[in-house]
């Protein structure tokens, strides 16, 4: 089908240069960095990639299509709890039970039915991706069909994060409720917590890292992409054009939450943990404004974003424990209230020219160049010139 | 009989303090379109000041004690509507028509709120006392003389420095020389209990049902309130004002009503009524910086049920799903059923107060199935709803 992957991949716009760049980027995380920093920098480093990720698909929505969905928790946690729940299966054989431990303490005697497909390695990588896109899809569908949006929509994924949160938090048996899913031992043979073995996560991060990046370039920038744009600044006249934006809203909105499902599930994976507070409505909320900090619908924007803001919270909170929160909550105020279009937006429209002020160069002028042009125009420039400065 | 009584009357008290909380949501969100997250940490400031109140009292003697609801109730308001008004003029005011950006902006406040609590000190409040008086006293008084243009751009930035190092300054002196008494927090991040007085804390028996006056009184105190709300909107002349902004902004304008000040004053008005709902629901469970959180997101599902903008629809929706909730969260539909059928264990897997707001989230986007906009949409010809 020719037609379709034009819609979706356009070939001809993605240029050579930035794949190039792209793949210098992901080459020097890859190469350079690891050697260069401290474990500890590098752990941190690592988990602030994957979130990149989620970062990725949360601009999809948000800045792309224009839907702010405070929900992207459920996804995330749903793609760490798939992982996490293979690598609980992988049971020593010097265990007491043949089941995950924890259950045993709860009493379980069986395993319940739901665990028993993530025996399979392919099935619990597939469940990352797919759990979190048809859970979105679904969510999406009833609500985008009743063309909820806006702000209604927000709330309602505010209202499903608590609900996922309950549901996990409550569920002992199946899912170790509040504790989570913990102490990982092994992954297709290899001892997860090994030096060796994570630092294979993350380099396989990187690559998801950048293949997720230009996955979202390519659909951003053909028709499909322009739909987006068009569904988040006026949907009604794009339904109005022949289209259904129904359809469109639910494919971006699964498309993001299995981007969040690959970035929990790589975060998973280096922390060791997965538990319902990955659900926090806070946390969620906080992906949003990685974004809104990076600059919205400018997708390396979310990626800078993420690694800055969570590198400024480790920095923050390491050396005053209270402060970040107030720093976090001045944060959401500064980036709504004099930072609409985030450090990228800033850069492209108005660093140029305070650049080009400290430098001493002439100011480009606002207007049409044919009004340069005008005899009177350049008169009363030049009066203007002797009389002030 | 008795428990259909008993069933009523919890499904009611829960509705009760559900419906307490929307309705400033709702008047808010409904009138100016605003979604405030930050109406949780209002709620909580309203439930501290209920606490500070009530250890007023306290030193006064037992018989005063029992008085204090009643000077907590209106502070408890007046506390919450005056924090209101300063962030309507200081953030909100600039992002009317950009929903999304308030409800981050008003997040930001929230966790500001949250963390003030919990760290707030005698060191503190010098300090933001301090740089208030510097800060905006200094711009005052600037702003009386004449400065040359090319400076006028650096007046706000030099004495925000200059204000914030002097009063830092300040505070950790007088933190060093005076010790604990100044630097420690008023009331830390643990929770504290509000006591209610003691009419409040017998109950009554009837038909086999016990009625804590506790429950009684919110009910009663959500029904005032509701009345007051009714009787502003209504029948006093801001109210009539308010209701005319919200049909046609320009066209009131245009007649003369300062809009500006009737945003103010609604958004003032829906915060007071959190900080009310905040006292009310400190006298249910222990305050702590994050007791707003528990209510707010049920409270927004209260004004979507219900429509927005229409109080009544969140009255209907607030004692529904606080009915709802009750009937499902209690296992009382487990009683009706024989057990071991698929029907009793699947209402059985719902019987607990977290799972029965899964299965209220789940009936919320079933009847939004039927009913997108609520139970009272607003009517009209538009194209979007």
């Amino acid at each position: 089908m020719p037609k379709l992957s034009q819609f979706f991949f356009p070939k001809d716009r993605l240029s050579g240069r930035e794949l190039i760049v792209v793949a210098i980027l992901a080459l020097i995380l890859i190469f350079v960095m690891p050697p260069l920093l401290p474990g500890f920098r590098l752990d941190l480093l690592h988990r602030y990639l994957a979130l990149a990720i989620v970062a990725l698909g949360i601009d999809l929505i948000w800045g792309f299509t224009g839907l702010l969905s405070l929900g992207h928790g459920i996804f995330f946690a749903l793609g760490g709890y798939a992982i996490a729940m293979h690598l609980k299966l992988q049971v020593p054989t010097t265990a007491p039970s043949p089941l995950p431990d924890f259950m045993s303490l709860y009493g379980v005697t069986e395993l319940p039915w739901f665990w028993y497909p993530f025996y399979s390695f392919a099935f619990a990588v597939a469940a990352v991706v797919l759990i979190p896109a048809l859970l979105a899809a679904l969510l999406g569908y009833l609500v985008f069909r009743n063309r909820i949006r806006g702000v209604y929509f927000s709330i309602l994924t505010q209202a499903a994060i608590i609900v996922f949160f309950n549901f996990f938090n409550g569920q002992q048996k199946l899912f170790n409720g509040t504790n989570g899913l913990t102490d990982f031992q092994t992954l297709l043979g290899f001892p997860v917590r090994n030096a060796q073995t994570q630092y294979w996560f993350y380099v396989i991060t990187v690559i998801f890292l950048a293949l997720a990046y230009l996955l979202c370039r390519c659909l951003t920038m053909g028709r499909f992409g322009r739909l987006l744009v068009a569904i988040r600044d006026d949907e009604v006249r794009v339904r109005f054009s022949g289209y259904n934006p129904t359809s469109y809203k639910v494919l971006v909105f699964a498309i993001s939450a299995a981007l969040a499902g690959i970035g929990g599930a790589f975060f998973t994976l280096r922390t060791g943990i997965i538990s319902p507070r990955a659900m926090d409505i806070a946390f969620s909320i906080e992906m949003v404004i990685w974004v809104a900090v990076g600059g919205r619908a400018t997708l390396i924007g979310a990626v800078l974003g993420a690694l800055l803001v969570n590198f400024a919270r480790s920095l923050l909170s390491e050396q005053f424990a209270d402060i970040w929160l107030f720093f976090q909550g001045a944060l959401f105020l500064i980036v709504v209230l004099a930072l609409p279009t985030g450090i990228v937006g800033w850069l492209r429209t108005e660093a140029p020219n305070l650049i080009a002020k400290l430098l001493g160069r002439p100011q480009p002028v606002a207007t049409y160049p044919e009004l340069e042009f005008d005899p009177e125009v350049q008169y009363e420039r030049q009066v203007l010139e002797q009389e002030g400065k | 009989m008795t428990f259909l009584l008993e069933s009523v009357f919890n499904g009611m008290s829960i509705g009760a303090v559900l419906l307490l909380t929307a309705l400033g949501l709702a008047i808010v969100f409904g009138i100016m379109g605003v979604i405030n997250l930050a109406h949780g940490e209002l709620m909580m400031l309203g439930a501290y000041t209920t606490l500070v109140v009530q250890n007023g009292f306290r030193q006064l003697g037992e018989g005063w004690f029992d008085a204090y609801l009643l000077i907590a109730v209106p502070l408890a308001f007046a506390v919450a509507a005056g924090i209101g008004v300063v962030l309507e003029r200081g953030v909100i005011r600039y992002l009317y028509g950009r929903p999304l950006e308030t409800l981050l902006a008003t997040w930001g406040v929230s966790l500001i709120l949250q963390q003030l609590v919990r760290s707030i000190s005698w060191q503190m409040t010098l300090q933001i006392a301090l740089f208030c008086l510097l800060f905006f006293g200094g711009r005052w008084l600037l702003s009386k003389r004449a400065i040359a243009p090319r400076w006028q751009a650096w007046v706000s930035p030099v004495l925000l420095v200059l204000s914030f190092g002097i009063s830092l300054t300040a505070s950790l002196v007088a933190g060093g020389t005076v010790g604990l008494a100044m630097t420690k927090p008023w009331f830390g991040a643990q929770g504290v209990d509000v006591t209610a007085p003691s009419w409040l804390r017998r109950g009554v028996n009837l038909w086999g049902v016990q009625f804590p006056f506790v429950r009684l009184f919110i009910i009663a105190l959500t029904v005032v309130c509701l009345a007051a709300i009714y009787f502003f909107l209504l029948r006093s002349q801001w109210g009539l004002r308010i209701r005319a902004v919200t049909q046609n902004r320009s066209m009131s304008a245009c007649l003369g009503i300062p809009t500006q000040t009737v945003d103010t004053l609604t958004f003032a008005l829906g915060s007071g009524l959190a900080g009310v709902a905040g006292c009310a629901i400190s006298l249910l469970g222990s305050v702590s910086p994050n007791t707003g959180q528990n209510y707010i997101v049920e409270a927004f599902m209260v004004v979507v049920v219900g429509g927005v903008g229409k109080i009544v629809g969140s009255i209907v929706a607030a004692l529904g799903i606080g009915f709802v909730n009750y009937v499902i969260g209690s296992g009382l539909m487990t009683r009706f059923l024989e057990p071991q059928t698929a029907l009793f264990d699947f209402f059985e897997f719902f019987a607990s107060t977290s799972m029965a707001r899964v299965m209220v989230f789940i009936l919320i986007i079933a009847f939004l199935q039927l009913r997108p906009a609520g139970l009272f949409p607003q009517k009209g010809r538009m194209v979007d709803a």
